[in-house]
């Protein structure tokens, strides 16, 4: 494998309050290879968007305190300098939202905004930039693309909101998208569309995305690899096929039981008791220690570190693995067959 | 748009028929006397007394009154259209001296809004692009000493500094434009400063919030995350933002001003509107405190009306489809 369009090495984030440093993210390690999907599944305020808005260097606003690689084909972007993360920001990496109408320019037409931002990076005249963000409205699936390139956010359905955002985010042909729940503020229907879409353009352009959702039911259809986040770090990672048959981490076992299985008998969704733990102050060990089940007293004594258990796959759980076998997992993975 | 804006002209003649009859009834149910005893002479006859009452319409009921002046004012007057009657006082018609000081007032007024803007826009745009600055608490601070300095003293120490002490600027009165376009500027000056001192401080601590709310919003990241220059993200992206509920500020502040100037002209000694509607109520002369409120009232139904469809303009989510 040749080496990761995306690496990220043992980032923090980790923004100034008056309680003290809230470590959003803290000690996470992830890649991408080009071509892939990797999905990042976690709870809200586990460190997934914080993690990517900080590869966009987005986060300069609220001054956290950044330590880490954030490498893009080999260059750390924390390093670069402003003038060339703009040209990071677009050309390199694309990213998408969560919810599109809030994340377009209400009182600006569609087809401008996608057009500006041909316009930042290139030297291309106004009409050209005009045709090339209708063409990449039809690329998304957008039916009379020039007129709805007049048209402004609002007339838009959610979905369509959502092709905008993402026509705009690939128009520069970047090699990397970030999309950050792309699919929550969606009705179910259009959910399968967008990710339909997303996985159409990775095929085609040879891009790496980074599918980041609230769901592992979401990226199991997408996503080559998998990492589960859990406040702030990577608790388990590996191909998604192998997350998904032998979840190793009972954070992920977790999350299975509460996603609903067809088929399987009816039985009740479990839900994973008690909430994250604070940011600012977390408890010594494991971070999901507290609400763990399977909790023994090493679990509280260190921090576990991800471990790699064999083919890719890793977790950062101490619990011994052979204890793990007798998990029944629920949601079957559909690599294979989802393929549209 | 056509009907809507059919339909907001006909309210106004529905507001200027109310207006014009709360002004009736405040005149005459005010404890401040017969306005005819007051043009009538010393130790008038009554005689006398009633001719002047004649003279001035005020031997009919007051329903009568107000339904003669509506009709005048429809129909015009022995003056001419729109009829608004003379001046008690100087028994001359209301009609040409109104035109006369509404061009000082709008020209007092417009000049005063541009500069306001001029410098409330720019600052607040800073302040907000580094809030908690020193820049940022520096305006604060300015701002809040013009906002709370009277309008009447900001303008003697005007005069006392630049025209008085400095004679940088002319003193008072006012030249027309057509006469002498510098001297025109030259008289306009201290009156546009001193009366937009105070709105500019308050507009840039309004652009201020609202560019620090716009910055913060989803779209704004959207416009970084696809590598726009900052100038372009701050100008064309978060300045129209913050800058739609400012246009219907800005028109109900002109309109207000247009009958409310009254410190400024008198200071300035400018023949305006405020300061013809400040003696007219002082001396009970209801024809002109009609006539001034009657422009008032037309300015502020007008001017909400066209921030109304500016504001349409700039949002299209308010556009009707």
């Amino acid at each position: 494998m040749s080496a990761p369009l995306l690496e990220i090495d043992d980032l923090t984030v980790h923004f100034p309050s008056a309680a003290g440093p809230v470590r959003a993210v803290d000690g996470l390690s992830l890649s991408l290879a080009r071509g892939q999907t990797l999905g990042v599944v976690g709870e809200s305020g586990s460190g997934k968007t914080v993690t990517f808005l900080a590869a966009m260097r987005l986060l300069e606003r609220s001054r956290p305190e950044i330590h880490g690689r954030i490498l893009l084909d080999g260059v750390d972007v924390l390093t670069l300098p402003a003038r060339e993360m703009r040209e990071v920001r677009g050309p390199r990496i694309g990213m998408i939202f969560q919810d599109p109408l809030s994340a377009l320019h209400p009182l600006l037409r569609v087809g401008d905004q996608i057009a500006e931002t041909v316009r930042a990076h290139r030297d291309v005249g106004r009409r050209d930039a005009r045709a090339q963000s209708v063409a990449a409205l039809a690329q998304v699936g957008i039916p009379n693309a020039d007129e709805r390139a007049r048209q402004y956010p609002h007339q838009l359905s959610g979905g369509m909101r959502q092709r905008v955002m993402i026509a705009m985010a690939l128009i520069l042909e970047p090699d990397l998208l970030i999309a950050d729940e792309p699919t929550t503020a969606l009705d179910t229907t259009v959910e399968a569309q967008i990710l339909d879409i997303i996985d159409d353009l990775r095929t085609r352009l040879g891009i790496g995305v980074v599918l980041v959702s609230h769901s592992l039911a979401t990226v199991a259809d997408v996503a080559d690899t998998v990492a589960v986040m859990y406040a702030g770090r990577v608790v388990e990672r590996g191909r998604c096929e192998a997350v998904f048959a032998h979840p190793s981490h009972p954070y992920t076992w977790g999350l299975l039981d509460t996603v609903p299985a067809l088929g399987a008998e009816r039985s009740r969704l479990v839900p994973i008791p008690g909430s994250p733990p604070s940011l600012i102050d977390p408890p010594p060990g494991c971070r999901f220690a507290p609400r763990c089940a399977y909790r023994f007293d090493a679990c509280t004594r260190h921090l576990p570190e991800l471990v790699e258990r064999g083919g890719g796959h890793a977790d950062a759980c101490v619990l011994p693995v052979p204890g793990r076998g007798a998990r029944r997992h629920r949601l079957a993975p559909s690599g294979e067959e989802a393929a549209p | 748009m056509g009907r809507y804006i059919l339909r907001r002209l006909m309210w106004t003649v529905v507001v200027v028929i109310i207006v014009t009859l709360i002004t009736f009834v405040i005149f005459y149910v005010l404890p401040s006397g017969d306005p005819a005893l007051r043009f009538a002479g010393k130790e008038p006859t009554a005689q006398v007394l009633a001719q002047v009452r004649t003279d001035l319409g005020l031997n009919h009921s007051v329903a009568v009154q107000y339904l003669l002046y509506l009709k005048r004012l429809v129909l015009g007057d022995r003056y001419g259209w729109p009829g608004l009657g003379f001046s008690y006082s100087s028994g001359a018609a209301i009609a040409p001296q109104l035109w006369q000081r509404a061009q000082i007032t709008i020209q007092l007024v417009l000049g005063a809004a541009v500069l306001w803007m001029v410098i409330g826009i720019p600052v607040g745009v800073f302040s907000a692009l580094r809030p908690r600055s020193r820049f940022d608490r520096a305006s604060l601070f300015v701002g809040l000493v013009f906002i709370s300095t009277p309008v009447f003293w900001l303008g003697l120490l005007m005069l006392w500094l630049f025209s008085s002490t400095l004679g940088w600027l002319q003193g008072t009165g006012y030249v027309a434009f057509t006469t002498d376009p510098v001297q025109w500027a030259a008289h306009m000056l201290m009156p546009w400063i001193t009366l937009s001192l105070a709105f500019a401080a308050i507009y840039a601590r309004m652009v201020r919030s609202n560019m620090l709310d716009t910055l913060g919003e989803d779209y704004i990241r959207t416009a970084r995350a696809k590598g726009l220059p900052e100038r372009r993200i701050v100008t064309r992206h978060a300045l129209r933002a913050s800058l739609v509920p400012i246009v219907t500020l800005l028109a109900v502040d002109i309109a207000t001003l247009v009958g409310g100037t009254v410190i400024v002209e008198t200071v300035f000694n400018l023949q305006g509107l405020g300061s013809w509607v400040l003696n007219g109520a002082l001396n009970q002369d209801l024809p002109v405190t009609l006539a001034v409120t009657l422009v008032a009232t037309i300015a502020v139904s007008l001017l909400s009306l066209v921030a109304d469809i500016l504001y349409a303009y700039m949002d299209p989510r308010v556009r009707p489809e």
